[in-house]
């Protein structure tokens, strides 16, 4: 919750950690109702949209040879433009999320995907899968919120740099996936020191974006315009504008999903030892919709059902519309507000929430954001996973002393806390450095 | 022509940077999916029903399929309900048909997804994806002069590939069958066909009407039993009484059998998880996570959300049985199978290979 949309108590306020864990136990439910139906209409779904997705660059590519006719620009742009949003949305972000794995296809699985970006598939999984979507929202966790360059909540500290942040945010949005490159590199952190940039993992990494970027770039700035012919520059101008179109149309969609009024943030520590239900209930306020059409839809990668996409990340995208109307139900038994509205209302609601926090706030910061979970001292990842009723499978000994510890832990000091936080810090590294 | 070498490579780097992010073969595809030489697909020419349980497919092979040997298999990836199912069916064609194409015989597992599915959606012009042929069940370059085949139901599937190869090569060949019925025997026309015309003598047995032959009836039913030498196929209570029968005789040499079923899988909870590349062999129980058991034992693994949302952990699973401890998903894999699985959700469900 931020200073320019104040309210006078938490959202929450009124659920009962019974009531949280009863709202995961509904959400488990209706995710395992689509996933164990997954099947054939799904796997035609996502190979219809590729083979759609690639006709339709193959042509547009086609009639861009003769970019020369100023019609043939018009239509090769605007077909290259379509084709790269698809690529992004419906057909690359989706696949990376693993929603199309259960089809055991070697073309189409998450772990040999790469799209059309300069961010390179294993690091875009990285930071979005991983990070994002884990600590969404949690301010400080979260690069997603802000990139790191800009001010989203009234109690980041303002600095008379974050002024500019209209400006920086409308040059992120054209070059988008550059942005994004940079930021799944972890840039600002890996560049800040010596030693930091000497780290072999950062080279390396550095290396494979270096590589993503210069195919990316032989592709629509040298190669295909050399293909032209006398069409050179006109196919050059062309391929620079679909990028242009498809980084600006990516950003808009994706300031929607977190940005808009109504979408809560975290503190850093109000998700330890956060449980399923507590989990969930975080993905709910911290995510908005885009109400539209089927097209609409497709072109935002289904990331229109954002809160949808974010209680399930790997559920097949076109489940989303199908679970939506049980999930808005669910908000509204509940007393939540499911953050949903056309795409111009919401892209003007994200600008108005950047801007006005480019200005120091109004008076003081009083009230807090809202804490999802109170603090305990125990920190197990697995807590997120395992379900409340334990049908499935019986929890070990570990999962059952932290929530013995959890409910101790009410009166727990704010020492306590903190040492919980320092706890999950080395936790995390230590998930890093595995992954590396 | 290193100059010419030189100007293809460079040639394909060209086209290669046309289409990046994708390889060139996957638009390819969409036009020629058997011109793939990286993925090696099958379009079936057409459909035989041979009896009410059992249906021959008539398949022609994309770039990269090798000649197989008579009596080899060979691995077929279908697409059940949009789930890619990997299944081995023996070849039932003679190697090198003029055509290129091969055949290969279904039959009708009890609740067998994928060999219902073929015996009741195959269709010409669908398209399959194939291993290369495999398979140590097969005839020696030197054909034996006298020899013995015992097969039962689908059993017969690999001696028919085999005899419709070499038996012109053979002087005196004896095949002994056996099936529920009359009209469940596979082939049985063919077979009775070659027994007419003198080719090969047949003992055709009715289970239902008959009983089972048992080892001991063979010694009345081919009095010189181990003047030959033996081919074997069928169910695996079978095959351990005939290898018992040939072992017993000390003739162990003479008998060469082919299971189609491996050990049951076990489907329970926890079991022996062996990770492949780092050699590290571990009991686990049935709610601890494959990558909190490895990690716990040293094994190097990736890992991310812990969660099981964001897919950074998935290693194939190369055989055996994982149990998704979110909701109770099984996922079973066949030795030659490589099934992706999250390792921070997923738990041992009986013996498995990781491929760490």
């Amino acid at each position: 919750m931020t200073t320019i949309q104040r309210k006078k108590s938490s959202p929450i306020a009124h659920l009962t950690p019974e009531d949280i864990e009863a709202i995961g136990v509904e959400l488990d439910a209706i995710r395992d109702e689509v996933m164990n139906s997954r099947g054939e209409k799904d796997a035609a779904y996502i190979r219809r949209v590729i083979a759609w997705q690639r006709g339709l660059e193959l042509s547009s590519r086609g009639v861009l040879l003769f970019s020369l006719f100023p019609p043939a620009w018009l239509v090769g742009t605007a077909g290259l433009s379509v084709a790269k949003i698809l690529e992004n949305m419906e057909i690359g972000h989706n696949i990376m999320h693993g929603q199309w794995d259960f089809m055991r296809d070697p073309k189409i699985h998450s772990t040999k995907w790469e799209w059309d970006h300069a961010s390179p598939a294993e690091q875009w999984k990285h930071s979005h899968n991983e990070l994002h979507h884990t600590y969404t929202n949690v301010v400080g966790r979260d690069n997603d919120l802000g990139y790191g360059i800009m001010r989203v909540d009234e109690d980041q500290r303002w600095h008379p740099m974050h002024l500019g942040q209209p400006l920086w945010n409308f040059i992120n949005a054209c070059f988008f996936e550059y942005g994004i490159a940079a930021y799944d590199l972890e840039l600002g952190k890996n560049l800040a020191t010596k030693e930091r940039r000497q780290r072999p993992e950062f080279k390396s990494a550095l290396k494979k974006v270096r590589r993503k970027i210069g195919k990316q770039m032989l592709k629509d700035y040298v190669v295909h315009p050399a293909l032209s012919g006398p069409s050179f520059l006109h196919t050059l101008a062309a391929n620079a504008t679909a990028n242009l179109i498809r980084n600006v149309w990516s950003h808009s969609v994706i300031m929607c999903g977190h940005f808009p009024n109504g979408v809560e943030t975290f503190e850093k520590t109000s998700i330890e030892g956060e449980t399923r239900g507590e989990w969930y209930l975080r993905q709910m306020l911290g995510s908005a919709n885009i109400s539209g059409s089927k097209a609409m839809h497709i072109m935002t990668g289904n990331l229109s059902h954002q809160i949808e996409h974010h209680l399930f990340p790997d559920m097949p995208s076109r489940r989303y519309a199908e679970i939506a109307p049980k999930i808005k139900d669910l908000f509204q038994r509940y007393g939540l507000t499911y953050t949903s509205g056309p795409l111009p209302k919401q892209v003007a609601s994200a600008w108005y929430k950047v801007i006005r926090l480019s200005l120091p706030n109004r008076g003081e910061a009083a009230i807090r954001r809202p804490k999802a979970v109170k603090p305990v001292v125990a920190s197990d990842p697995s807590a997120r996973w395992r379900r409340a009723s334990a049908a499935v499978a019986e929890a070990p000994a570990a999962v059952a002393a932290s929530a013995a510890a959890a409910s101790s832990a009410v009166a727990a000091s704010a020492a306590a806390a903190s040492s919980a936080v320092a706890d999950a810090a080395t936790g995390l590294a230590g998930t890093t450095t595995a992954q590396a | 022509m290193a100059v010419i070498r030189n100007l293809r490579t460079g040639a394909w780097r060209v086209v290669e940077l046309i289409t990046t992010p994708v390889v060139p073969a996957d638009y390819l595809d969409v036009i020629a999916p058997l011109r793939n030489a990286n993925v090696l697909r099958a379009r079936v020419d057409a459909v035989r029903p041979e009896t009410d349980r059992a249906v021959t497919l008539v398949l022609r092979p994309g770039r990269g399929w090798l000649p197989h040997e008579p009596g080899q298999y060979v691995r077929v990836g279908v697409d059940v309900d949009g789930v890619r199912l990997w299944r081995s069916y023996s070849i039932t064609s003679p190697p090198a048909r003029k055509d290129g194409r091969i055949t290969i015989t279904v039959n009708a597992v009890p609740d067998g997804a994928v060999s219902t599915h073929l015996l009741t959606r195959a269709r010409r012009g669908m398209l399959l994806h194939l291993d290369v042929p495999t398979g140590e069940f097969q005839l020696p370059a030197a054909r034996p002069g006298k020899a013995l085949f015992v097969t039962a139901g689908s059993g017969i599937t690999p001696v028919m590939g085999m005899l419709r190869s070499a038996l012109h090569e053979m002087s005196d060949v004896v095949v002994v069958h056996s099936a529920g019925t009359h009209e469940a025997v596979v082939f049985g026309a063919e077979l009775r066909t070659l027994a007419a015309e003198g080719r090969i003598r047949l003992v055709e047995r009715h289970t239902r009407t008959d009983g089972r032959i048992k080892p001991a009836d063979l010694d009345d039913l081919v009095p010189d039993l181990f003047d030959r030498q033996t081919w074997a196929c069928g169910p695996n209570e079978m095959l351990d009484d005939l290898e018992a029968h040939w072992a017993d005789a000390g003739q162990a040499d003479r008998l060469v059998t082919e299971r189609f079923r491996p050990a049951l899988i076990s489907a329970g909870g926890g079991g022996t998880v062996t990770f492949t590349q780092s050699g590290t062999v571990l009991e686990t129980d049935g709610s601890v996570p494959l990558l909190d058991a490895g990690e716990a034992a040293g094994v190097l693994m990736p890992s991310g959300c812990r969660m099981g949302i964001c897919f950074s952990c998935v290693l194939p699973l190369r055989e055996g049985a994982v149990r998704d401890l979110r909701d109770g998903t099984l996922t079973v894999a066949e030795a030659g199978d490589s099934i992706p699985v999250q390792t921070c959700v997923s738990a041992a469900a009986g013996p498995c290979r990781i491929e760490d």
